[in-house]
């Protein structure tokens, strides 16, 4: 069935409901809701969550905006928690102790904070051990719940609270870490990056094969954050263009180690387009500092050729 | 009729785990304990248990994984000592405020640092104030007993709080003893079904586990916890008294040793209450009123119990295999003094660091303790409260 935006939308209601206190203009809740409605209405869902926004704003005791189960432990354990889930599910579906016939799903949400930093390692180990579940990193590029800091997702230069553009130090001084290409490095049988774009064909897709190939699989979804990255809410599907049509953000997968790039501008647009409608890279537009958007724009424009060879190379002897 | 066999604390303890046949066990190896999750293994790949066992990369996710399987509806076990369960810290207070019924075999070792694999009982001590129930085991069968009693007072609805089987590393864990256990159906039958009210996996009735938990009701929810470790003591005993009845082994929060007419005694936890009783007996050949209270359940805290217990003496020892480091005590000290003292009951009381890091603690030093107790019985001075055993250097 090909995709069709309104037919989704109204068959298959939110799993996340209203409600919730995540901010006007978060990329992360629009993110979670379309992977959730990729899953079978058929099919129970337990969601583990890492701490972090999206846990503190969904789940405020007594109220929860989850329709499914749904588990937060601490921060940096959403992986080993949901690992230990899915095994119970695995022994008591294979002792009777559940419903032969229903089928639960497993998907984890953690940002960048809790997936590529203090959380790696138990999302690591949970990777190795093929346990059936889908991973999702909402990747804002900082520490955004505890108030913008630093992680090892934030892009080089960008201003945060722990790496403030001052008069010395002119921003964060090092590069992001490539989180999929690490998930890939796991041999996994799916990994893939996306964001929310063009009526969430390319979310819903990917989060559909994602949730339904056997085994572990992981999503980087890019969630803009309107306070950290300082854009007006009503411009966060433009952010996320921007991201994508710069290729600073490209949207690929990876099945069982074949590159597969998602979308490709028709034509690249300078990097300047993602920088300037964000405060955090304000400083960047000062005269005097064109070095750093050159930088900037050389970095992705090596990691977008890289890319295109990958797919040139895990293709060839396909 | 039970089987009589021969095996170290480790196999026994993996044993009791393949009777008890949980859903899930997620461990990380550790000196002493690596042997539990080892044998453990043989038993799932040879189908000998239903369970998943999942190898996980760390302590704080084997802890992790346990939460998510026992929140899933599952049994979940793990096995752990010292730093591993310091890495486990975070998700030790989390799986009890989630009211999770998790069981461990915790082969306690010394806390680094510097860097030691043997025993003493700072592991333990460090999460005496997490809301688990902590059980300790004098010997092989003694951990072997309390982990097959421990779902039965874990999972009890006035319970629900996870329980750790505490046992010396190396001196039980690796020490092949006789041992009686049990019949495979009868611990079936004991164990029983595990029916949580509430679990992740029950399709008809989704739920959300781990809220953000504000000022409005945290405080609420601690009190619950609290609740629930006063009402635990009911449900040890009771349970106790059914372990009793199947096997004739009789438990209680403590073991009294001679102290029906002891006039000076010796309070401990775990291995060191067989050299303990060894010394008594030795003791009282010379005509010597000596005694031993050995403490099986630690948390929750027997204190008023254990207070009346020692109202006749006429001096107490309180032996701690770790120090508090707070120029007052150690942990077993302290419970134990302040339980005398709520209850009016003023015994001259010291406290004895010792075995830290494993130093052997042997009879002699044992003997030595009683001598000291003998000397405050006769002078009436305590001296020093806070006393170490068989260190070197000490005055």
């Amino acid at each position: 069935m090909a995709y069709n935006l309104k037919e989704i939308m109204e068959e298959r209601p939110s799993r996340l409901t209203s409600g919730h206190r995540m901010c006007a203009g978060c990329g992360a809740p629009p993110v979670a809701r379309m992977i959730l409605r990729a899953v079978k209405p058929e099919d129970h869902v337990v969601v583990a969550n890492a701490t972090g926004c999206m846990e503190v704003s969904t789940f405020i005791y007594p109220y929860t905006a989850w329709t499914d189960s749904f588990i937060h432990t601490a921060f940096e354990c959403a992986g080993a928690t949901l690992s230990g889930v899915e095994a119970a599910y695995k022994s008591m579906k294979a002792t009777g102790k559940l419903d032969k016939d229903k089928v639960t799903k497993f998907i984890a949400f953690g940002g960048d904070g809790g997936t590529y930093d203090i959380g790696i390692q138990s999302l690591s180990g949970a990777m190795e051990r093929g346990h059936d579940m889908l991973y999702v990193c909402y990747d804002n590029g900082a520490y955004m719940n505890t108030g913008i800091q630093r992680s090892s997702a934030t892009p080089k230069f960008a201003d945060t609270t722990t790496t403030p553009a001052g008069t010395k130090v002119p921003g964060k001084m090092q590069s992001r870490k490539d989180l999929a290409k690490i998930m890939v490095g796991h041999h996994l049988p799916y990994v893939a990056q996306t964001a929310a774009f063009l009526n969430f064909k390319d979310l819903y897709e990917k989060a559909e094969k994602a949730i339904y190939t056997e085994g572990a699989t992981f999503l980087n979804v890019l969630a803009p954050c309107p306070r950290g990255w300082g854009y007006n809410t009503e411009d966060l599907m433009l952010i996320n263009k921007l991201a994508i049509e710069t290729c600073y953000w490209p949207l690929y997968e990876v099945e069982n180690g074949i590159y597969k790039i998602t979308y490709k501008p028709a034509k690249k647009l300078p990097i300047e387009e993602f920088l300037k409608p964000q405060k955090r890279f304000k400083h960047m537009f000062k005269p005097g500092n064109e070095w750093m958007i050159e930088e900037f724009q050389k970095e992705v424009d090596s990691r977008w050729q890289e890319l295109l060879d990958l797919e040139e190379i895990t293709n060839k002897n396909k | 009729m039970s089987i009589r066999e021969r095996l170290s604390g480790n196999e026994a303890a993996a044993i009791a785990m393949k009777q008890i046949n949980p859903d899930v066990v997620a461990a990380f190896p550790i000196t002493p304990s690596t042997e539990i999750p080892q044998y453990f293994s043989t038993f799932v790949s040879n189908g000998t248990v239903d369970t998943e066992f999942v190898a996980v990369e760390s302590e704080h996710s084997a802890m992790s994984a346990c939460i998510g399987a026992e929140s899933a509806g599952g049994r979940a076990m793990t096995a752990t000592s010292a730093n591993g369960l310091s890495l486990m810290w975070e998700m030790i207070y989390i799986a009890s405020s989630l009211r999770l019924p998790i069981v461990m075999s915790l082969v306690n070792r010394a806390v680094s640092g510097p860097l030691n694999i043997h025993c003493d009982h700072s592991d333990a001590m460090g999460v005496r104030d997490s809301g688990w129930i902590q059980l300790f085991s004098e010997n092989n069968q003694e951990a072997y007993d309390n982990l097959i009693m421990a779902h039965q007072i874990a999972e009890n609805k006035d319970v629900l709080l996870p329980l750790m089987v505490c046992q010396d590393g190396f001196i039980t864990s690796h020490s092949i003893e006789n041992i009686e256990l049990i019949e495979d159906d009868k611990v079936k039958e004991f164990v029983g079904k595990y029916e949580p009210e509430h679990y992740l996996l029950n399709h008809e009735e989704p739920i959300a586990v781990g809220p953000l938990d504000l000022q409005a009701y945290l405080f609420e929810h601690k009190k619950q916890q609290a609740d629930a470790m006063v009402a635990a003591k009911k449900v040890i005993l009771e349970v106790s008294e059914r372990f009793e009845k199947m096997t004739g082994r009789k438990y209680g929060f403590f073991e009294e040793y001679k102290l029906d007419d002891a006039e000076i005694a010796i309070v401990c936890m775990n291995s060191t209450a067989g050299t303990a009783k060894a010394t008594c007996d030795k003791l009282r050949e010379q005509g010597i009123k000596a005694g031993v209270l050995k403490v099986r359940v630690f948390r929750p805290f027997p204190a008023e119990e254990i207070a009346k217990a020692l109202s006749k003496l006429k001096a107490v020892a309180v032996l701690d295999k770790a120090d508090s480091l707070n120029a007052a005590g150690g942990a077993l000290f302290e419970d134990v003094t302040s339980g005398m003292f709520v209850n009016n009951i003023h015994v001259p009381t010291v406290n004895y660091v010792y075995g830290i890091g494993g130093r052997d603690t042997t009879v002699t030093d044992i003997e030595k303790v009683y001598k000291d107790l003998e000397e405050i019985v006769k002078t009436g001075d305590i001296k020093n409260p806070y006393r170490y055993l068989g260190v070197r250097g000490d005055n």
